[in-house]
């Protein structure tokens, strides 16, 4: 006799004294574990609903740009994935400055992971010298740095500052190839996005050698 | 007959209560509960919350009856139901005023908690919900930010996906299963609604019951700390307790009308409140291409912010000392398989504060600012309650804390200087000194005796 086999009466009573039934326990287990491992199946496609839908995912085309109107120091954004992605054409002066700020650089080879394609892993970082293309999104937490492409002493900026970008969130500092100086929030320099040349006026960004549209 | 109940009500009552549990649970939770008869200011906060609790209900399903989650109709429904919908723009006042009450009193409940030592047994499950209900608040107030999609509605809901990026590993891939797109979309909107309207108010009126029904199930405690149910009267009635109806429900109906003249004073003067209520960008439709120049929360998020903000690659080797520093304090006091353990681990906590990114940490900081409170009624060894009985310098500790927190806030609405970062990293320490530092210093110095009754002088 065992508590599960015995009903005593309509109030269903049974005396704690009496052992278990192992192979009622073991059906209840089974029960239990099948039951608990459909109940987390089930979850499967809501978890699922969340990804990005088709419709997100096909916005991401890639993005071309005509650069022959972009003149020495201008910059300009066009929208990719729904990010900003900046295109300058830098100075010679802006260039020069790139040189001499490795010591006061985070990672001035871009030597981290993720952020900086093979062909951009330079002290410029980018395809051609003059010509920045990369995602204006800080890589702290995903604000949109501003340009501060004035040179000397402002608010928020070091008073030796060679032009660059400042992201007014959390403060980061970024120089004109967007490599971010040391003790900053943001870990990584800001991304160069997959892109190539079409032609020397005509650039396409979101596709290159290594990324199908 | 089976299950038939004697009670002593008649007529309909007494056929109600055979069949539920109404005037049992009249007597129970109202005019049968004893609370502490001297109970001060500080004691009108719960009762308040639960007001503006069920004022964000209201008004928010009336402005659900207006609003459109969708990005291109979303802020122009706002702004609809501000100029065009007739008392549309009271309802709205009502509801983001009500935001920002909702922490006021939330915190100064959470104040009143600290100081008089209501966390401490037996009322440690009554705490853990209202913490619970604290991060429902939170997350109640993050996703109804976006919902007027401003540019502060925006950006804000940007940064903060953006925190589970620094999740090492799966940290991109998470942000963007959060927003279900690559940046803060329609996508996000309606999920952001989903939440705000539905998941989280369920979640919270849940809590909310459950601390309540906790709270009745141990009692309130007292600015007195005294345990009012070890003296009782020959009914077995708390001789220093009173029946929560009449005595504490008129004396709350008091604290309603007066909280009502301050929150219609905001509502009909100062709704934006200079820029700290309703952001002054959020009036700007948000903009993927441009962040605003300066991007702060709301201000009850700031002081948390500015934690976020402190932790740079510097001060993860502050936080790393600080670590190896507890480990060798463990590693002498404790016995047995802790001497080891607990060492172990924080020398691992150090190797990752320098191994991960500043970044994560930053997330890990202000994350933990919030979830170490589920954790102070094991952290405070104090053998007082009440700030009453505490030694002075205690006293001290707490206005420091306090007005450290104070400071954080404010530093979290500015915009970052290298002054300001110093001080918010300080300020962090202090924060989490005071907490991990607990165990330590709530057990030293004189404390004062405690009375057997509470203190209560009659009008």
């Amino acid at each position: 006799m065992s508590q599960d086999s015995v009903l005593h009466d309509d109030e269903g009573a049974v005396p704690a004294t009496l052992p278990s039934d192992p192979s009622r326990r073991l059906w209840i287990g089974t029960t239990c574990a099948m039951g608990g491992a459909a109940g987390l199946a089930a979850a499967v496609p809501f978890v699922s609903t969340f990804a990005p839908s088709d419709r997100a995912r096909a916005a991401g085309a890639p993005v071309e740009v005509d650069i022959s109107t972009l003149a020495p120091g201008e910059m300009r954004t066009v929208e990719w994935r729904g990010k900003p992605v900046w295109l300058i054409r830098r100075t010679k002066e802006q260039l020069d400055s790139l040189k001499q700020n490795a010591g006061e650089l985070a990672d001035p080879n871009s030597a981290r992971p993720g952020y900086t394609p093979a062909y951009a892993k330079n002290e410029w970082r980018s395809r051609k010298q003059e010509l920045f293309v990369a995602v204006g999104i800080c890589t702290h937490l995903g604000c949109s740095p501003s340009p501060k492409f004035a040179t000397g002493a402002q608010p928020s900026l070091p008073a030796n500052w060679d032009g660059g970008f400042l992201c007014p969130c959390h403060g980061s500092t970024f120089d004109m190839a967007g490599r971010v100086f040391k003790n900053k929030p943001a870990p990584d320099n800001l991304e160069v996005p997959p892109y190539q040349y079409l032609s020397d006026t005509r650039i396409v960004v979101g596709v290159d050698e290594n990324n199908k549209a | 007959m089976a299950g038939h109940k004697t009670v002593e009500t008649t007529g309909l009552l007494g056929w109600i209560d055979q069949r539920f549990p109404l005037t049992s649970s009249y007597k129970a939770h109202l005019s049968e509960y004893y609370a502490p008869k001297n109970f001060n200011f500080w004691y009108f906060f719960g009762s308040l919350a639960l007001f503006v609790l069920v004022l964000q209900i209201v008004t928010g399903i009336f402005l659900v009856m207006h609003y459109k989650p969708d990005a291109q109709f979303a802020f122009q429904s706002v702004e609809y139901i501000m100029r065009e919908v007739p008392g549309g723009w009271f309802i709205r006042y009502m509801h983001s005023t009500g935001a920002s009450m909702f922490f006021v009193v939330v915190y100064l409940h959470m104040v009143r908690a600290l100081i008089y030592g209501s966390y401490r047994k037996p009322r440690e499950l009554v705490w853990i919900f209202g913490v619970g209900i604290f991060l429902c608040l939170m997350g109640e107030a993050f996703f109804g930010y976006l919902l007027p999609w401003g540019q502060m509605s925006f950006w804000g809901a940007q940064v903060i996906v953006n925190l589970f990026s620094a999740i090492p590993f799966i940290g991109p891939e998470l942000s963007i299963w959060i927003r279900g797109d690559y940046v803060v979309s329609d996508a996000t909107l309606n999920r952001f609604f989903a939440f705000h309207v539905i998941a989280i108010p369920l979640v919270l009126l849940g809590l909310v019951a459950a601390h309540v029904i906790a709270l009745h199930e141990v009692g309130s405690n007292n600015p007195d700390g005294v345990d009012i149910k070890a003296k009782k009267d020959k009914l077995g009635r708390p001789l220093d307790g009173i029946p929560f109806h009449p005595f504490y429900t008129v004396h709350d109906i008091m604290g309603v009308a007066g909280f009502l003249i301050i929150f219609m004073a905001i509502i009909f003067f100062a709704p934006e409140m200079g820029g700290y209520f309703l952001e002054f960008n959020n009036f700007i439709p948000a903009d993927p291409l441009k962040t605003p120049l300066h991007i702060a929360p709301v201000w009850y998020f700031t002081p948390f912010y500015s934690m976020l903000r402190a932790t740079t690659d510097d001060f993860t080797w502050v936080l790393a000392g600080a670590a190896v520093l507890g480990a060798i304090v463990m590693f002498l006091r404790n016995k047995g398989l802790l001497k080891l353990l607990v060492p172990v681990v924080l020398l691992g906590v150090a190797v990752l504060l320098r191994l991960i990114d500043a970044k994560f940490w930053g997330v890990v900081a202000m994350g933990g600012a919030v979830v170490l409170l589920f954790f102070l009624p094991w952290l405070d060894y104090c053998p007082v309650k009440s700030i009453r009985y505490r030694p002075g310098w205690h006293k001290t500790l707490y206005g420091i804390f306090f007005a450290n927190f104070v400071v954080l806030g404010y530093l979290g609405t500015q915009a970052p200087t290298d002054l300001f970062n110093l001080i918010s990293q300080i300020g962090t320490l202090i924060y989490l000194g005071f907490f991990f530092l607990m165990p330590v210093w709530s057990r030293l110095g004189t404390f004062k005796p405690v009375p057997d009754r509470v203190t209560f002088h009659a009008h």
